[in-house]
């Protein structure tokens, strides 16, 4: 099984073993987890090898190396790749290659980075259990009669799978954090514009957010490290300096941190045993490590859900307009003339859960409408923001469930959207606002499932998030444990 | 037609195409007339995740049309999404301007072509940038259904801007799109090639008919995509007469009908209605969350202001008074933009004569950008050297038509006047070396003494060309004054 990135770079760096033996180990896990789990839409074992040959090259010869060199990493399927295809799990994208690197992409590839595929996950990131995705579902390596989440269900499978140390998910409403969670790994999803979006297919523009997923906060602050900053080709990319997150994440004294708790969220009906568990587990360590808790409330979070979900759809039902069948994607061999082709090649295209999002978008804008659903969810986002603002004036982070539950059983929920949707209960709060959070392993079910918490942080203090998660891990043990087989 | 009185209302959305180098929100070059689909990339060809960052020229350009227009510039404009699916609209929205467009409430005055004396103020709602779409071409011939799509105009940075219905005929419009078109020229807004498809004009159009003190409104017909001055008069003159019998035959009116869209058939010279959906458009705007809200503060504006310097009236005025050059002249230069007055006004300056200025730049220098297909802001003889060449003609140093073989050496060569003259070997001639010369020739030509002293100065013309022919830098001027003089003192 694969080691942690930092353990890989050591390798390297020692000689021990090297970029090539290291893929040819990641290419063999995937090919092994592959037929059981379903986490990569995409993988090419002879371009990783490519990569991986030409980084042992350049460190034979001498030639400064990128800080991710040799380490294998995947990459969410919505995210462009100029060398393999970007389908967003979508029959609409099916073999679609964008001419381009997104972003994040280009930063990995200067960090000598090794791509071994694209994950998959639910359909243009819309869903919470990676199964409403074209190519098939993803399973939870824990147990695969289980979701492993989603939408970055294959982002966190194949990190908890061992295939890859590090990989890149995307959070529109918890798709990073709530499949952590439910795959024991700790994902990150980082302050709205921390990241550059350029090349990230967009679900909703305003919220979505490219972040890490690793076994641990540090690892997360490795690859936080390479793809956050200022970008000009993004004008919602912030121009702030990015600090070192590794650093940050080396002290463990967490002496005069002020933890606010969600007490209500906590132990809100429908919240599991095993999760109240864990975030009480999770207080009590906090306090040990020398942090003041606070009991803290966000007024309006019986808001978010309804909120989050008029605001998505309709950002969506714009962005996937694009998705027409007229200059690329799917399109529609039976039709005889414009508006068929328009018609039948999107009927044919999209599944049913981005239908639902359209349909209910498109409504939520549509004229006479926009006024009792839009722009009123854009005032109660407003609200929503407030409440972060004040609580961030009285604690330093905030500490509560990532998700109600444990992952749940594959085809439990897709047929009950409003159940699905409620997986989101706790994680859309900081899309809304903007600012980052994180989840955690904190703990196991009787049944040996992962149970993870949420820190939350205001904006753009990753490096907050990070030291707190990262000194939650020096004592105690959860983000060690791995699925059996 | 019009048995009983009727008044016309018309109001105008001009779409100007912004002189950007690049597009709205990419990089990529709006020249016109590349071979298709060469100028364009991920971002104006709506592919999955590129995202749009906004031309900060456009937005200069956009606030110098709506201060030349006296529109209110607001503190804060931002993007929205125009949601509609059309083959050449790669996104499926267009990004543009809904309720908080970056120019408000401005006013043009024209003159009023029904009395030269008066000015008719015309109001403007506001004016808004958009992004403009692609451009489809359908060969429908012979049972083929052939199309295609040339995506190099996506994206290009738009200004439409919306009158107030305060036109009443289509002479007004005609005086109305002139005038506008002046201005945006004449600050550097746009270029407004109608051919070009840099100017376009969509006209709202109804009638009040006054039925014995009942005014009845038919409905508007929104005649759309007009592109060119002609046509727009004729479809407004053809649409009058349509709308009033259409009245007469349906008794529609705006209550029953609303508004409808029609285009402009330049062949058959009709209106047509265009297909109509089943429901009113809605274009479902919202906000473009991929761009942020653009705040333009005060100063901003303010030094925009300072920046715009005289009106196409005022430039007109000026020139006529400050070189003594006829309207018509002030006109051609004033109607070629600020650049082009600018240019004169230093060619003016340099050779101090300003219709000798004049003169060259409408004959030389504009048919030479005509010739070149450029802008005389990329015109290799620079203002200040071709005043300083009429400058040496006005002082006699120089011949005209030697002036004009040094002009056309430095388009196509470059270089200095200096270095022309020396290539082109032209040389001071020495006055008692002509003297000879006209003397000789005047000896070999006693008929034209003749002709001279019998009172027709004419005749000197062949000798002129023949002293040329021995000494090309022989000055015409010079050679007729000696000629003159030799002859008078002849016995």
């Amino acid at each position: 099984m694969l080691d942690s990135a930092f353990e890989l770079l050591r390798q390297q760096a020692e000689g021990e073993r090297s970029a090539v033996e290291i893929a040819q180990q990641a290419i063999a896990a995937i090919e092994s987890s592959q037929p059981q789990h379903n986490a990569y839409t995409h993988f090419d074992g002879d371009l990783a090898l490519a990569t991986a040959k030409a980084i042992d090259e350049k460190r034979a010869a001498g030639k400064p190396l990128g800080p991710l060199a040799g380490v294998p990493v995947a990459v969410k399927d919505v995210i462009c790749t100029s060398d393999m295809p970007t389908t967003c799990s979508s029959k609409m994208l099916r073999g679609f290659r964008p001419p381009y690197d997104a972003t994040v992409v280009e930063r990995l590839r200067a960090a000598d980075a090794v791509i071994v595929g694209k994950t998959n996950m639910d359909e243009f990131a819309m869903g919470g259990s990676t199964e409403t995705g074209a190519f098939g579902v993803t399973k939870n390596p824990w147990d695969v009669t289980l979701t492993p989440g989603g939408s970055s269900g294959g982002a966190t499978a194949a990190v908890a799978a061992q295939t890859v140390p590090l990989s890149l998910g995307t959070d529109t409403g918890g798709s990073i954090r709530q499949p952590s969670a439910f795959c024991g790994v700790t994902g990150l999803k980082p302050t709205y514009g921390r990241v550059s979006r350029y090349g990230l297919v967009a679900f909703a523009s305003s919220l979505d957010q490219i972040g890490p997923i690793a076994w641990s906060a540090k690892e997360c602050a490795l690859l936080l490290n390479t793809i956050a900053g200022y970008e000009q080709r993004d004008s919602t990319s912030l121009d702030r300096v990015v600090p070192d997150y590794v650093t940050a994440t080396d002290s463990n004294d967490l002496r005069g941190v002020r933890v606010g708790v969600l007490r209500e969220a906590m132990t809100a009906d429908g919240v599991d045993p095993a999760v109240q568990a864990a975030v009480a587990h999770a207080i009590g360590v906090f306090a040990e490590l020398g942090a003041e808790i606070v009991d803290v409330d966000l007024p309006h979070r019986e808001y978010w859900v309804p909120t989050y979900y008029v605001i998505a759809p309709s950002e969506a039902s714009s962005n996937l307009s694009r998705y027409d069948g007229a200059h690329y994607g799917h399109r529609s061999e039976d039709s005889d003339n414009l508006e068929a082709m328009y018609c039948k090649s999107r009927a044919e295209g999209f599944g049913a859960e981005v239908k639902r999002r359209i349909m209910i978008g498109t409504y939520a804008l549509s004229e006479g409408y926009a006024d009792q659903y839009y722009n009123q969810a854009l005032k109660v986002r407003g609200l929503i923001r407030a409440d972060y603002d004040a609580a961030f004036s009285q604690v330093d982070v905030l500490l509560g469930p990532v998700t109600p539950t444990p992952a749940f059983e594959l085809g439990a929920k897709i047929d009950d959207p409003i159940q699905m949707y409620l997986c989101d209960l706790f994680t859309v709060g900081a899309n809304l606002a903007g600012v980052p959070a994180i989840s955690l392993p904190a703990g196991l079910t009787d049944g040996g499932l992962p149970v993870g918490i949420q820190l939350q942080a205001p904006a753009l203090e990753e490096s907050r998030l990070l030291f707190a998660g990262a000194a939650y891990q020096s004592a105690t043990d959860y983000h060690t444990k791995r699925p059996r087989g | 037609m019009a048995e009983l009185p009727t008044t016309t209302i018309i109001g105008l959305e001009v779409h100007v195409q912004l002189r950007t180098q690049t597009k709205l929100f990419c990089g990529c070059s709006t020249k016109f007339g590349g071979p298709p689909n060469t100028q364009v990339c991920p971002v104006c060809l709506g592919l999955p995740g590129a995202l749009p960052v906004m031309n900060e020229q456009a937005i200069e350009l956009a606030i110098r049309a709506g201060l030349a227009l006296q529109c209110d510039i607001p503190p804060m404009t931002k993007w929205d999404r125009k949601q509609y699916f059309y083959p050449d609209l790669p996104k499926g929205y267009q990004i543009s301007q809904f309720d908080l467009p970056i120019c408000v409430d401005g006013v043009l005055e024209i003159d009023d072509p029904a009395d030269p004396e008066k000015h008719r103020k015309i109001h403007i709602t506001r004016a808004h940038l958009e992004e403009d779409a692609g451009k489809s071409m359908h060969d429908e011939t012979a049972g083929s259904a052939d199309s295609r799509i040339d995506l190099n105009r996506c994206g290009t940075p738009l200004l439409e801007i919306v009158s107030e219905p305060d036109l009443r005929t289509a002479d007004e419009c005609l005086a109305y799109l002139t005038k506008l078109r002046e201005t945006m020229v004449h600050l550097g807004v746009s270029d407004c090639e109608m051919q070009e498809g840099s100017l376009r004009v969509d006209a709202n159009v109804n009638l009040e008919i006054d039925r014995h003190g009942e005014v009845i409104r038919t409905p508007i017909v929104e005649i759309k995509n007009m592109n060119s001055f002609r046509n727009v008069a004729a479809a407004l003159d053809y649409e009058v007469k349509r709308q009033y019998v259409e009245w007469e035959d349906t008794g529609w009116t705006i209550k029953s009908k609303g508004k409808r869209t029609f285009g402009w058939d330049d062949v058959k010279e009709v209106t047509y209605p265009q297909r109509e959906k089943e429901e009113s458009a809605d274009y479902r705007y919202f906000p473009c969350p991929d761009l942020l809200p653009v705040r333009i503060p005060r100063e901003r504006v303010e030094s925009i202001r300072q920046s715009l310097g005289e009106t196409p009236g005022e430039a007109r005025e000026r020139l006529q008074k400050q070189y003594g050059i006829k309207a018509y002249d002030a006109d051609v230069i004033v109607s070629q933009g600020r650049e082009m007055v600018d240019y004169f006004d230093t060619v003016a300056t340099h050779c101090g004569d300003g219709k000798r200025a004049s003169s060259w730049i409408q004959q030389d220098v504009l048919r030479t950008l005509k010739e070149r297909d450029e802008n005389i802001d990329s015109f290799p003889v620079l203002a200040a050297d071709l005043g300083n060449l009429l400058s040496r003609v006005a002082k006699g140093e120089l011949p005209n038509d030697r002036a004009r073989d040094v002009f056309k050496h430095l388009v196509e060569k470059g270089g200095t006047i200096d270095q022309a003259i020396e290539a082109l070997g032209i040389e001071a001639v020495d006055e008692s070396e002509m003297e000879t010369l006209v003397k000789r020739l005047l000896d070999a030509n006693p008929k034209v003494v003749e002709d001279v002293k019998s009172g027709n100065q004419k005749a000197i013309g062949p000798l002129i060309g023949q002293a040329k022919k021995h000494n090309p830098n022989a000055n015409p001027q010079t050679v007729r004054q000696i000629a003159l003089r030799l002859i008078e003192q002849a016995p």
